[in-house]
C-alpha cells in the first residue's frame, strides 16, 4: 500500500500547497515585521564600528559560534547545547525539505537527492532522536535539578519561555517521527534498522494502527510539524530564545579591543562637547550592547563566576542583560510606537546605582559567556551618566579628587612619590630626567609610591633590577596615576588628565620599554592609553631575565612550602598573562606548586584594584578575598604568589580575619623573587 | 527663594608633613594643596538642594585669593547661579571677625532669604564667622544644622548635639545657618562638568565696593592677635619603640606586661 503524501491531499477542500503558501508567507511576513522592528530599535542606538577585522571576526564566528568552543567550560550543559546546535544545523537542511512537501510530494533539495539523500536520511534520523533525547534531559535539569544559575532574582522570569521552546523542539521532533514512522509502515524495507533508528521507533508505536488513520498521523503530523515549526520561528525573536537567530552575529560581532575601554562615543571628535556623558537609556548604548541584550539566553554562566554576585552585592551581570531587555520589548513593542516610560528609567530605576557600582570590572562575566556578551563597557557607560550627575559613592569621591589634585589617591604630596626609593640596600634607584636614556623605564604608580606595604614591592624590583644589572630609572615626581580605575569609575575628564601627563612624560625621555608590577598600570598604559609605549609585566621581565641566566634563585625561602598563584584579573584575563608568573614561580628549587580550582581564566577577583580598595559595599554579606584564601585553603596552600599590589592587600587582608595569619602567606611574585635570589 | 552660601579656601593638611613658618605664627604653606573647607561642602550642596527643592538662586561667595577661583568654579559646578570673589591682598592675615564683615558688607547689598556656611574650617577650627555674620546683619543664626525644610517663611531645622541628641528647631528667615558635616551626600564633580562653566565670569569683588578700607582688614583689622603655633612638645611618659617589628613587638609586649594591662 502507499500513502497519500500531504501535497496531494486538500485541507477542508483547499489544495494543499495553497495552504503551504499562506502558511509560508504569514509566518515569514509576521517574522519580517518583528526582525523589522528589532533591527529598528538598534539602528535608534548609538554608533559601534564593528565592521572592520573581517578575517579575525570570521575566525571568531566559526571557532565560538559555530564550533561552541566556550561551551564546554559547563561540561554537561556544555554538551548537551553541542548536541542540540549541531542537530539545529543538521535539521535545518530537513525543515527546508519540508517545507516544500508541502507544494509537491517528491520535494528534494538540490543535490539532496540519491545517495546523498540516503546518507543525509541516515543522519537525520539519529538527530532527531538525539535532540529528542537532550530536550527531555534539558528539561529533566530544570525541573528537577533546578540549577541555580538559571533563577531570576527579582523579576518574574522567563523559566516559562525555556518550557516553552524545549516543549516546541520537542514536539517538532515528534512529528517528524510520526511522519516518517507512519510511511515507514506501509512500505518494504531492506535496510537494517538501526539506520533509521526514529523512524523505526515511531513505527513500532504505530504498527497495529488501521491505515486510514495512520493516513491521517501522516498528514496531521506533518502540518503539525509545519505548524511548530514556523511557531517556534516566530516565537524566537519575542523571547529570551532570540539568541538562536542573533548568537553567530553577535559573536562576529564580539569586541576585538580586549582590555580596553570603548570612548565615550564613537565616531566623536571632542566628547566634551556632547550633550550628554554616559549612557542613561537604551538607545545610549551601541546597536551592538543593545543585541547583546536580545542575545542573553539567561544561561546565568556570567553570574554564576561574578564575585560580586557571589559575595551578595547587588549586582547579577545576567539580570543587566535580561532587565534591560525585557524594557527594550516593552519601551519598543512589537505592535504600536515605542511608549514613554517618563517614571521608570533604564538607569536608576531598572538597573541601580548599587549594581552600577558593585562591579569590580573583573571580566569573568565576559570570560564565561558563551556568545561573548559584553558588561565591562556597559557599566563603565553608565558609570560614566551617574558621574554627570555626581552620584558618586562618597567612598569614591575622595580618593578621585586627590587624583585630580595631586596625581594619587593617597593624598600625598607630589614631591614625596619617590621617597620609597631612598636608601635601599645594594641599589641605587635613578630619577630619569628629562632627555635622560635608561632601558627600563619602571612604572611604579600610587600604590607603589605612597602605600607603605607596596613600597616594599618596589623595592624589591628595585634590588632585582639592580642585582641582575638592569639599567632602570623611575619617573619621580613626573609620574602620576596610571588612571586604569579613574577610566573604569567613569571619570573620563580626569582619565585623559592624568593619561596625559604621563604620556607626556614618556615622550620626554628614551627608553626601550616601560616595565611595572602593577597590572593596573600595565593594562591601561598598554590598551587604553592614546599612544602606545612597549611595555611588560614584571613577570614578563622576570622569566626573561631567568632564561638569559640573569637571576638565579635558591629554595631556601620557600622551603618546599605548598605554593599556589592567584591570578589577576588585569594580568590574566584582560591581557592573557598566565605562564610567565608560573614559570618564575616554578623556577624556585623545590616549589610545591599547586593550581586552585578557579585558576587563570577561572580566577576568582579578589575586590578590585586602584580606587576600588576605597568603595565600600553594603551589601556584601563577606569579603571577596576571604572567599579566594578559602580557595588556597582547600588546597591546602602555604603560600599564596599573587602579581598584583591591590591582591596582596585584599588578601592579606584576608588572611587576616579568616583567621590564617601565621599558616598561610600572601606574597608579591616579585618579592618572591627578591628572596630566593642566590 | 535666594540663598548665599559662603565658603572657605584652606590648606590641606591631612597627608601633609607640618612645620612651623619663621616668625612662629603660622605653619609653612607654600607646598601645601588648598582646598574647599570640607564642611562648606556640605553648605553648598545643601544650598542647591534647597534651590532644587523650592526654586530660587544660590550665589556663592569667597574671602580668598586669586588661586581659589578653581573652587568657586566647581561650586557653580555643583549647581550655584553666581560666584563671587573678595579680595585684596591686605587681607592676608585676616581674622574671622574681618571676613565676616566683609562677607556682611557683600551680602547686605543684595537680597537674600538665607545664608549657609560649614560650622567650622578644618584649618584653624575658629567657627566664627557664621555667628558674627548673622550679628552683623542682624538675623537670626544656628550652628551645627543637620536637616532643613523651609515652609511658610520659616527655616524648620534639626541640630545634632552632644551625646547623640537631635533638637528640632524653627527660625524666621532671613537667617543664617551653619551646617554640620552629613547633613547630606555631597555630588561629585567632574572634570567634564567643571569645564562646562569654564567661561562663567567670576567677578572679583575690591575693598572699595564693600565700603571697607585697608585698615580694616588683614592683621589690622582683626581683633585675634596669634601669638604663636607650635608643635606640642614630647609629652612625659611617651616612649617611641624603635627597631625591627619583631623588636617592636617585643618591648609593647614587656611594656603591657609591666603595667599589668596583659
Amino acid at each position: 500500500m502507499t500513502i497519500l503524501e500531504p501535497a496531494n491531499v486538500p485541507l477542508a477542500g483547499v489544495p494543499a500547497p495553497s495552504v503551504a503558501l499562506i502558511v509560508l508567507i504569514a509566518s515569514l511576513s509576521f517574522f519580517a515585521y518583528v526582525m523589522w522592528k528589532r533591527i529598528d530599535l538598534l539602528k535608534r542606538c548609538a554608533p559601534d564600528p564593528r565592521f572592520s577585522d573581517v578575517s579575525q571576526r570570521i575566525k571568531m564566528m566559526v571557532l565560538y559560534g559555530f564550533g561552541q568552543l566556550r561551551q564546554p567550560r559547563y561540561l554537561g550543559a556544555g554538551i548537551l547545547h553541542i548536541l542540540l546546535f549541531a542537530g539545529f544545523m543538521i535539521l535545518s537542511l530537513r525543515s527546508l525539505t519540508l517545507i516544500g512537501r508541502g507544494f509537491s510530494a517528491d520535494f528534494h533539495l538540490p543535490l539532496l537527492t540519491g545517495s546523498a539523500a540516503f546518507v543525509y536520511d541516515v543522519i537525520k534520523d539519529y538527530t532527531v532522536l538525539v535532540v529528542l533525547v537532550v530536550c527531555l534531559i534539558a528539561i529533566a535539569r530544570r525541573a528537577i535539578w533546578k540549577p541555580q544559575r538559571y533563577a531570576h532574582p527579582g523579576t518574574s522570569g522567563h523559566e516559562g519561555e525555556a518550557y516553552i521552546i524545549l516543549g516546541l523542539v520537542s514536539a517538532l521532533m515528534v512529528t517528524d517521527m510520526i511522519y516518517d514512522g507512519s510511511a515507514f509502515i506501509g512500505e518494504a524495507h531492506s535496510e537494517p534498522w538501526y539506520l533509521f533508528p526514529a523512524t523505526n521507533f515511531a513505527a513500532m508505536f504505530m504498527k497495529s494502527v488501521p491505515s486510514q488513520a495512520l493516513e491521517q498521523l501522516h498528514i496531521g503530523g506533518y502540518w503539525a510539524h509545519i505548524l511548530f515549526f514556523f511557531g517556534l520561528l516566530n516565537y524566537l525573536p519575542i523571547s529570551k530564545h532570540f539568541h538562536v537567530i542573533t548568537a553567530i552575529p553577535n559573536v562576529y560581532f564580539a569586541n576585538l579591543n580586549h582590555g580596553k575601554i570603548k570612548p565615550v562615543k564613537y565616531g566623536v571628535d571632542d566628547w566634551m562637547e556632547l550633550e550628554q556623558c554616559g549612557v542613561n537609556d537604551l538607545t545610549g548604548f551601541t546597536w551592538k550592547h543593545v543585541l547583546d541584550f536580545y542575545s542573553c539566553a539567561d544561561c546565568g554562566r556570567c553570574s554564576d563566576n561574578c564575585p560580586a554576585n557571589i559575595v551578595g552585592r547587588a549586582l547579577s551581570p545576567k539580570m543587566i542583560s535580561i532587565k534591560a531587555r525585557d524594557y527594550a520589548y516593552a519601551k519598543y513593542p512589537v505592535f504600536g510606537t515605542p511608549k514613554d516610560f517618563k517614571d521608570k528609567k533604564l538607569v536608576g530605576d531598572i538597573i541601580t546605582e548599587d549594581e552600577i557600582w558593585a562591579c569590580t570590572t573583573c571580566g569573568a562575566c565576559e570570560q564565561e559567556c558563551p556568545i561573548f556578551i559584553e558588561y565591562i563597557d556597559k557599566i563603565v557607560d553608565m558609570r560614566r551618566y551617574l558621574i554627570e550627575q555626581g552620584a558618586l559613592p562618597q567612598s569614591l569621591q575622595k580618593p578621585l579628587q586627590q587624583i585630580k589634585k595631586k596625581g594619587n589617591a593617597y593624598g600625598a604630596v607630589k614631591s614625596k612619590r619617590s621617597a620609597w626609593a631612598k636608601d635601599i640596600e645594594g641599589v641605587e634607584v635613578r630619577e630619569l630626567k628629562k632627555g635622560e636614556n635608561a632601558e627600563y623605564l619602571f612604572f611604579v604608580d600610587s600604590c607603589g609610591s605612597f602605600d607603605p606595604r607596596i613600597q616594599e614591592i618596589s623595592k624589591s624590583f628595585a634590588r632585582i633590577l639592580g642585582k641582575s644589572s638592569c639599567d632602570f630609572a623611575i619617573l619621580g615626581q613626573d609620574e602620576n596615576d596610571s588612571g586604569n580605575e579613574v577610566r573604569r569609575i567613569g571619570e573620563e575628564g580626569l582619565f585623559e588628565q592624568v593619561s596625559e601627563k604621563n604620556i607626556e612624560a614618556f615622550e620626554a625621555r628614551n627608553f626601550r620599554q616601560i616595565v611595572t608590577f602593577d597590572p593596573h598600570a600595565f593594562n591601561v598604559i598598554k590598551n587604553d592609553y592614546p599612544k602606545k609605549f612597549p611595555i611588560s609585566h614584571c613577570s614578563q621581565l622576570l622569566s626573561k631575565l631567568i632564561r638569559e641566566n640573569k637571576i638565579k634563585f635558591s629554595g631556601e625561602y620557600l622551603k618546599g612550602r605548598v605554593v599556589t598563584y592567584h591570578d589577576p584579573c588585569y594580568l590574566g584575563r584582560h591581557n592573557n598573562v598566565y605562564e610567565e608568573p608560573r614559570f618564575v614561580i616554578n623556577s624556585i628549587p623545590g616549589a610545591r606548586f599547586r593550581d586552585m580550582e578557579r585558576s587563570r581564566s577561572r580566577s576568582f577577583c579578589c575586590s578590585g584594584g586602584g580606587i576600588m580598595l576605597w568603595y565600600e559595599n553594603e551589601q556584601e554579606t563577606q569579603r571577596m578575598g576571604e572567599r579566594r584564601v578559602r580557595m588556597a585553603q582547600e588546597i591546602g596552600a602555604q603560600v599564596i604568589v599573587t602579581a598584583c599590589p591591590f591582591c596582596l592587600i585584599n588578601l592579606e587582608d584576608a588572611i587576616k580575619t579568616t583567621g590564617n595569619e601565621g599558616k598561610i602567606e600572601v606574597i608579591d611574585l616579585v618579592e618572591l623573587a627578591d628572596r630566593s635570589m642566590s | 527663594m535666594k540663598i548665599i552660601a559662603c565658603m572657605k579656601w584652606i590648606p590641606d593638611t591631612s597627608e601633609a608633613e607640618l612645620s612651623i613658618a619663621s616668625g612662629g605664627k603660622d605653619i609653612k604653606k607654600d607646598d601645601l594643596d588648598y582646598d574647599l573647607n570640607d564642611w562648606d561642602r556640605f553648605a553648598i550642596e545643601e544650598a542647591v538642594q534647597l534651590k532644587e527643592k523650592y526654586e530660587g538662586a544660590v550665589t556663592v561667595v569667597s574671602v580668598a585669593p586669586e588661586d581659589a577661583e578653581e573652587m568657586l568654579r566647581e561650586c557653580l559646578a555643583r549647581g550655584a547661579d553666581e560666584a563671587f570673589q573678595i579680595w585684596n591682598d591686605s587681607f592676608e592675615g585676616s581674622d574671622g571677625f574681618v571676613v565676616a564683615k566683609a562677607l556682611a558688607e557683600f551680602i547686605k547689598k543684595r537680597p537674600f532669604d538665607l545664608v549657609l556656611t560649614g560650622t567650622l574650617a578644618e584649618d584653624d577650627g575658629g567657627g566664627q564667622v557664621g555667628g558674627m555674620l548673622a550679628a552683623m546683619l542682624g538675623v537670626p543664626s544656628a550652628t551645627l544644622v543637620s536637616r532643613i525644610e523651609i515652609s511658610d517663611g520659616k527655616a524648620k531645622f534639626r541640630r545634632e548635639l552632644e551625646g547623640g541628641l537631635y533638637e528640632n528647631v524653627e527660625m524666621g528667615l532671613p537667617a543664617v545657618i551653619s551646617v554640620a558635616t552629613g547633613l547630606n551626600e555631597p555630588r561629585f564633580v567632574s572634570i567634564r562638568a567643571v569645564r562646562k562653566v569654564a567661561s562663567v565670569d567670576i567677578p572679583t569683588v575690591d575693598l572699595d565696593e564693600l565700603g571697607m578700607n585697608e585698615n580694616q582688614v588683614g592683621m589690622e583689622g582683626s581683633k585675634i592677635v596669634i601669638e604663636k603655633v607650635y608643635l606640642p612638645p614630647e609629652g612625659e611618659g611617651a616612649e617611641i619603640i624603635k627597631g625591627s617589628t619583631e623588636e617592636a613587638a617585643a618591648r609593647l609586649a614587656e611594656i603591657l606586661k609591666e603595667k599589668g594591662v596583659l
